[in-house]
């Protein structure tokens, strides 16, 4: 049994001027200890499918259907004391921006030793051994000083270390991480990736890896999805898909990287920009900006359709498909 | 902690200058204290004499240099009609008129505190909503309405509470205070929550605003990712972030409450400070306005000081200075 089971998740926002489809029909496993990326540009559905997984949507957003099976427990129909109890214990998040997930107004050690009560039956004493060592696990210099120290007086690479310290308290078997390294500058970024990826194989967590950045999920991932307007329109290897791109979106995006310009020149990008989702284009999200849209792509959803080890959502691999079945028919 | 307060009262000696020199350049345009003092039998003549004597026909500046000099050592001037050190008549009337401000500032953080907070979690509950209508009228209705409105009902056709005057009272290290009897207490509800019932509906919309802002955070919603509590993320995680300017307003507004004494100490006849401010104003006792005015600017300025001080115990990423 995979460690996480997604199918045919539908994620809606109730709005005055009518519901809004955050996700559609997403559908994925994830094995114990496997790391997988989940890339797409602002407003894909990213963050959501992360909230989601641990049914932590912010209102008008809710689960309009489809399930989120975790070691055979469906999240989206469990009751809040159940999924409490695996929201922090089983999973935890990584946030986006250290200097907002904290709580300004209570010491580290506080934040660290709840977390652990709230989950555990442990002395005080305990759970601040515990916390001490996970501090140290996440490489904090003088981490005894830390547990009596308020947010503000840490920097923002720090903080993001406490978050992931946080993260690891229980031992969880996933940790959804939600652009962590967004926030910071470039050379923590790098620091504070190395430490997850080492964390995560050290101890088997699992890790969902919610990033823009392609070169983080080639280094840290083992599978990746790729997400366009709240649909999963390619996944597979993470390698396959990087060097390997069949979905015309994918292949923009790799071709959008600096290292793929040509000095001089401009950099490729991809034209237009993802359509609103109260105003998504029938048939195939993507074909207004696809260099290779086709009539039934104005008409009917692409289905999934393999390709080596990923599945393309995209007519063309279709059509190629089942040319290929017919000239093994004749 | 030591250069906070130094600043703090240098802040508060130059308040107070303001203060006194406003208060003492209006006595000049309240009246003729003369016409109070002495009977029509007194001739302008005489008239003249006294006023000459008493230094109310010097220029504006000796006067209040004479004040002021006074002032410092802490003396206000003797009241025209009481014949007594205006200070010691308002000292008197202190403590009922700080146990009716107290008496109100806990009706109001025992409601405002779970109403707010509860009408924060559960916007759209019945109760939420109705509170919400609720205080907006509340913010609308004047307090001597109020004031009436509470004495007709409890006072008059329920005969529940007494409906004027502060009761009996006993004196406990020269503090007469009506807060350890039963009369004393039943005397104080009526008048506190006529004043409460300006500043509640604020405070619980205060307080509701501010939560649900906080409850929208993004430490909030790491607290839920957490998996603690609800009743951990609502009063560990959000209610301290809410308080926080809660208690800057809060700490205004006590001083606010302060002044707005005097229209509910009229309806009740409570013998307080603002009672007595009245009564100064009708006889022209101009050393008595000022000195009240004195004291209650004083009052403004400890109340905040104090607050300042609470905010940093609360808040910590504010460090008070040589701390």
């Amino acid at each position: 049994m995979p460690l996480l089971e997604v199918n045919n998740l539908d994620v809606c926002f109730g709005l005055r001027s009518g519901a809004v489809k955050a996700l559609r029909d997403v559908s994925f496993t994830l094995e114990r200890g496997e790391r997988l990326g989940v890339v797409g540009e602002s407003g894909a559905g990213k963050s959501v499918l992360g909230f989601s997984i641990i049914n932590l949507l912010s209102r008008p957003g809710h689960i309009s259907s489809g399930s989120v099976h975790f070691e055979g427990k469906d999240l989206a129909s469990l009751a809040p004391g159940e999924l409490r109890s695996i929201r922090g214990n089983r999973i935890s998040m990584i946030f986006q921006d250290p200097m907002m997930t904290l709580n300004p107004v209570l010491t580290i050690g506080v934040q660290m030793i709840e977390c652990l009560l709230a989950h555990r039956r442990m002395s005080k004493a305990d759970a601040k051994r515990v916390a001490l060592k996970k501090l140290q696990q996440v490489q904090i210099p003088s981490p005894e000083k830390r547990l009596d120290q308020y947010p503000h007086e840490l920097s923002g690479g720090m903080r993001q270390r406490i978050v992931i310290a946080i993260g690891l308290l229980l031992d969880p078997d996933l940790i959804i991480a939600d652009e962590p390294t967004t926030a910071l500058d470039v050379t923590i970024q790098a620091e504070i990736m190395d430490l997850m990826l080492n964390l995560c194989e050290q101890n088997n967590v699992a890790l969902i890896l919610i990033t823009h950045d392609l070169g983080v999920v080639s280094q840290v991932t083992q599978r990746m999805l790729v997400m366009y307007a709240g649909r999963i329109i390619e996944q597979g290897p993470t390698k396959e898909v990087i060097n390997d791109a069949q979905h015309p979106y994918t292949q923009g995006l790799m071709n959008a990287l600096p290292q793929m310009a040509i000095p001089g020149q401009k950099l490729n990008q991809i034209k237009g920009s993802m359509p609103p989702l109260q105003d998504i284009p029938k048939g195939c999200s993507f074909n207004p900006r696809c260099e290779y849209v086709m009539d039934i792509c104005h008409q009917a959803l692409p289905p999934f359709t393999r390709s080596g080890n990923c599945q393309v959502a995209c007519h063309m691999m279709a059509e190629s498909a089942q040319d290929k079945l017919q000239l093994k028919e004749v | 902690m030591i250069a906070f307060f130094v600043k703090r009262f240098f802040q508060a000696v130059v308040v107070m200058f303001v203060i006194s020199l406003i208060s003492f350049s209006i006595q000049d345009n309240l009246g003729d204290p003369l016409r109070e003092l002495v009977g029509q039998a007194v001739s302008e003549e005489e008239r003249q004499a006294l006023r000459d004597e008493m230094g109310l026909n010097d220029p504006f500046l000796v006067q209040y240099v004479r004040f002021a000099k006074k002032a410092v050592q802490g003396d206000l001037g003797d009241s025209y009609f009481f014949k007594k050190p205006a200070f010691e008549v308002i000292m008197n009337k202190l403590p009922a008129t700080l146990e009716l401000v107290f008496g109100a500032t806990v009706i109001i953080i025992l409601f405002s505190v779970p109403v707010g907070v509860y009408s924060a979690i559960n916007p759209q509950s019945w109760f939420s909503k109705t509170v919400m209508g609720l205080s907006i009228i509340g913010i609308s209705i004047p307090v001597f309405l109020t004031a009436i409105g509470l004495i007709y009902l409890f006072a008059i056709e329920l005969n529940w509470l007494p409906s004027y005057g502060r009761g009996e009272t006993s004196t406990v290290m020269g503090w007469e205070t009506g807060l350890l009897t039963v009369d004393g207490l039943q005397h104080l509800i009526l008048p506190s929550c006529t004043l409460a019932s300006i500043m509640l509906p604020l405070f619980i919309r205060l307080i509701r605003s501010e939560m649900m802002e906080v409850l929208q955070s993004e430490y909030v919603k790491f607290a839920w990712a957490k998996g603690i509590s609800p009743r951990r993320i609502y009063f560990v995680h959000a209610l301290k972030n809410t308080m926080l300017p809660v208690i800057t307003v809060g700490g205004v507004q006590i001083g606010t409450m302060v002044a707005y004494t005097i229209l509910t100490e009229t309806v009740f006849q409570w013998p307080g400070m603002g009672f007595l401010f009245l009564e100064a104003v009708n006889r022209v006792d101009t050393p008595l306005i000022v000195a009240y005015l004195i004291v209650v600017g004083a009052i403004f300025v400890v109340t905040n000081t104090l607050v300042d001080l609470i905010y940093g115990l609360v808040n910590p990423t504010v460090k008070l200075a040589g701390k």
